[in-house]
């Protein structure tokens, strides 16, 4: 099986957006986390480290899992890579 | 195939289906609520609750039956993105997150927060790494892919140890959750409400396997998240006129709770004056216990001994002193009564009642502070908190791993129609489940405020309903005692179990019996549908893997089917015996569930799809290596297993997985670099795996083989 150039594109974008989407999940979730003491200074709705705990880091995780469906389903039509729906 | 025309349609008509469903859920709940104002006892609502909902999974159940091999592993693969994310969210929300998490979140407030980020956040790491690439794999199970992938039966057989080892220990913590609900909101026998609620689950996925669960599955998510609203919303309008918790929980409620925290831990308020008399008591009784357990060690049995014969001493000298004291006299006699007999009951005795009396006399712990923690000094209590900050996020990256290798939960994805279908359930599966673990938090906060506003200070004459029925009924769940001997209640003075909180908010809400009955069916689907995912997954591992792949390929349809219903049966029977031998602790069988599953599976699975050069060795040594290193931390440091090695780096059994991932992503590195690569075809699966449209011609036929 050959793959073309257009192939190597998709999968480039793809790992790129994924590494993307990633790090957005590692610093909201443990760099935010390692510094909740200090951000618990910091009264936004409530106190910022907590909030982002119990909400902020969850309605990031639903936008990155949003964001990568649409953006995905897209690039798969782009590239020409979409499955036929049977 | 089914055209998109007709895929199409058949959302439609299950919109339609679910929709009446629920309506016709209402109108059950209100009916029963009728029943009740007609003065029908409480316990007959709980019976009536119980079986009508088990009744209606099982008649999902019975018209879902099926015969067609496909239909039976994975529900015909033509489930919508938005109903496989209902169904997801059963499957993946359990006992432990529909009753426990509140709970957790209400006793150890910011620290708990671990288990609402871990098991929502590792999703993004199903969504961006394995859900698309193993729906277009689209075989039937987890160690399915691993054979694919890396060839030859090891790597399957593997998958089918570690899946089933993952799997069993999870669904015995889900079966001890429908035996603990059964009995508690109808009176059976606990071991008769683990055979009750299982005759339920296996009724539904024997007839018609995974098609079966996943309809039931939607049913029950539409119960649970209905059950688990509506004493919230109804909570948050009592106390703040907003009918959001989500947001009012933060804004209004949450900084009242903090300032009667300061209150409670300042002696000069009048409220913080009544906290310090009692944790003047408590650090008495540390202190007493301390002495006992030194004068234990040095004198051995003739102080246990001497200790007792002064307490019987004193006994008579209260008598004589002042007869009418009988409070006095009858607490003394109840420490004789219970007084040890040998001096390592003594010993373990003294311990306990050292360790829980040094925790009452402690301050209250701030809800939204991180990492809290004591020490003698200040160099001590950074020390301990930088622990307990350690393990807080050792926590979070295991539950996140473990969540993207359950293979209960990555096998709902063989079930959409397409690979975009497949990316946008995953977006739905959140989302029912973030409805949930956001108001989690918000309700920990709500039933906070309503004990320190309202409990504490109220009069032990005239405590509030709620309070005392749940002291009358569990004591582990609210026990409550004058310690101080003020007439009034302090908080120190109350002692909550955490599976209290979700379970008493609607009395504490002053809602109707009818809203505890909606809630104790809540739980139960909860607990019901993630053990139906399970038992399906260990059953399939069986008679899918072992069975036709490695035993009899040429196994007939109908002999899998019925080898496969066997395994289930058997399987069922054998984690609801497990269970009712009550064994240890659930959130560390769930806790030992997800690192399991991260190390065994989480570093093949991925690098099998983005490392083209891995190869079997390499799967094979990963596999092995994350599950050895996981499961001898896991044996060597918990206490249960009475080694008590010293901790690596203080990191806890139960995030073990820590150091098993990384020890499957060297073993798959290491195995793969020594041995050469692998063959082309299996380079051309990985691009078929990795391109929604490419098509593999092993796997074209595969796909042919299952339409057939």
């Amino acid at each position: 099986m050959q793959l073309t150039e257009k192939h190597k594109q998709y999968w480039r974008r793809n790992q790129a957006l994924t590494a993307g989407l990633l790090t957005i999940w590692f610093v909201a979730t443990f760099v935010v986390s390692w510094f909740a003491r200090e951000l618990n200074e910091i009264i936004i709705i409530g106190p910022v480290g907590f909030y982002m705990g119990a909400q902020g880091a969850l309605i990031i995780y639903v936008l990155i899992i949003w964001f990568y469906a649409r953006r995905m389903n897209q690039l798969d039509k782009t590239y020409g890579v979409a499955e036929e729906e049977d | 195939m089914a055209g998109p025309a007709h895929n199409s349609v058949f959302f439609g008509q299950l919109k339609r289906y679910y929709s009446f469903y629920t309506g016709g859920f209402i109108a059950f709940v209100v009916l029963v609520g009728a029943l009740e104002m007609l003065g029908v006892p409480n316990k007959i609502l709980g019976y009536i609750f119980l079986f009508a909902t088990i009744l209606l999974y099982a008649g999902i159940g019975f018209m879902s039956k099926t015969a067609d091999v496909s239909e039976y592993y994975v529900a015909g693969r033509r489930v919508p993105a938005l109903f496989n994310g209902m169904a997801t969210g059963a499957d993946w929300m359990s006992a432990a997150s529909f009753i426990g998490m509140a709970g957790t979140l209400y006793l150890s407030g910011y620290d708990g927060l671990a288990f609402i980020m871990g098991w929502t956040g590792g999703y993004v790491l199903v969504a961006l790494l394995l859900a698309p690439y193993l729906r277009k794999f689209g075989q039937f199970t987890i160690p399915d892919f691993l054979g694919a992938r890396y060839g030859g039966n090891i790597p399957r057989l593997i998958g089918v140890l570690a899946a089933i080892l993952c799997s069993f220990t999870y669904v015995i913590a889900q079966i001890y959750g429908v035996g603990l609900i059964t009995s508690r909101f109808t009176g059976l026998e606990f071991t008769i409400g683990v055979f009750v609620g299982l005759a339920g689950i296996l009724v539904c996925s024997f007839l018609g396997g995974m098609k079966a669960v996943t309809w039931t599955q939607v049913a029950q998510y539409i119960i649970l998240i209905v059950a688990y609203m509506i004493p919230v919303v109804w909570l948050s309008v009592i106390h703040t006129g907003n009918p959001i918790p989500q947001i009012a929980a933060y804004t209004s409620v949450l900084p009242k709770v903090s300032a009667l925290e300061q209150e409670f831990n300042t002696p000069d308020s009048p409220k913080g004056a009544a906290e310090e008399s009692v944790r003047a008591i408590f650090r008495a009784r540390a202190a007493d216990a301390e002495a006992n357990l030194q004068g234990l060690e040095a004198g051995g049995e003739d102080f246990l001994i001497a200790e007792k014969q002064k307490l019987q001493d004193r006994i008579l000298t209260l008598r004589l002193a002042d007869p009418d004291d009988y409070r006095t006299i009858e607490a003394a006699e109840k420490e004789l009564k219970d007084y040890p007999a040998t001096p390592g009951a003594a010993s373990k005795l003294w311990a306990a009642t050292r360790t829980s009396a040094s925790a009452k006399a402690g301050h209250v712990k701030p809800h939204a502070e991180a990492f809290a923690a004591d020490g003698k000094d200040a160099a001590e209590q950074e020390e301990n908190r930088t622990k307990a900050k350690k393990n807080f996020l050792a926590l979070i990256f295991c539950l996140m791993v473990g969540t993207a290798a359950l293979p209960h939960i990555l096998i709902r994805f063989y079930t959409t129609p397409s690979v975009q279908e497949a990316r946008r359930s995953v977006f739905w599966s959140l989302f029912f489940i973030f409805l949930l673990y956001v108001t989690a938090p918000a309700l920990a906060i709500l039933v906070k405020f309503e004990v320190y506003n309202n409990l504490v200070g109220s009069s032990f004459a005239s405590l509030p309903a709620w309070v005392s029925n749940w002291a009358a009924v569990d004591k582990t769940l609210m026990a409550i005692t004058d310690i101080n001997r003020d007439g009034l209640v302090q908080l120190a003075e109350i002692t909550i179990g955490g599976d209290l909180i979700v379970l008493a908010t609607p009395e504490i809400a002053g809602l109707p019996y009818v809203i505890s009955g909606l809630v104790a069916a809540g739980g139960l689907a909860a607990a019901l549908s993630t053990a139906d995912g399970l038992l399906l997954t260990i059953a399939n591992a069986l008679s899918h893997d072992v069975y036709y792949k490695m035993i009899d390929p040429s196994a007939p349809t109908s002999r899998r089917l019925v080898a496969s219903k066997a395994l289930l049966l058997l399987a069922a029977m054998l984690a609801a015996y497990v269970t009712s031998l009550k064994p240890g602790n659930i959130l560390f069988l769930v806790g030992a569930a997800f690192s399991l599953a991260g190390s065994a599976f989480f570093p093949a699975l991925v690098l099998g799809i983005f490392w083209k050069r891995a190869n079997q060795l390499g799967a094979v040594l990963g596999m092995l290596a994350g599950l050895a290193v996981c499961a001898t931390y896991m044996v060597m440091t918990y206490p249960f297993f009475g080694i008590n090695a010293p901790l690596w780096w203080d990191i806890s059994p139960i995030s073990a997985g820590l150091f098993g991932i990384p020890a499957g992503f060297i073993g798959v590195v290491i195995g793969t670099l020594i041995s050469p690569a692998p063959s082309q075809k299996i380079q051309d699966f990985v691009d078929h795996v990795r391109y929604p449209n490419l098509v593999h011609p092993a796997m074209a036929k595969a796909h042919r083989d299952e339409d057939d």
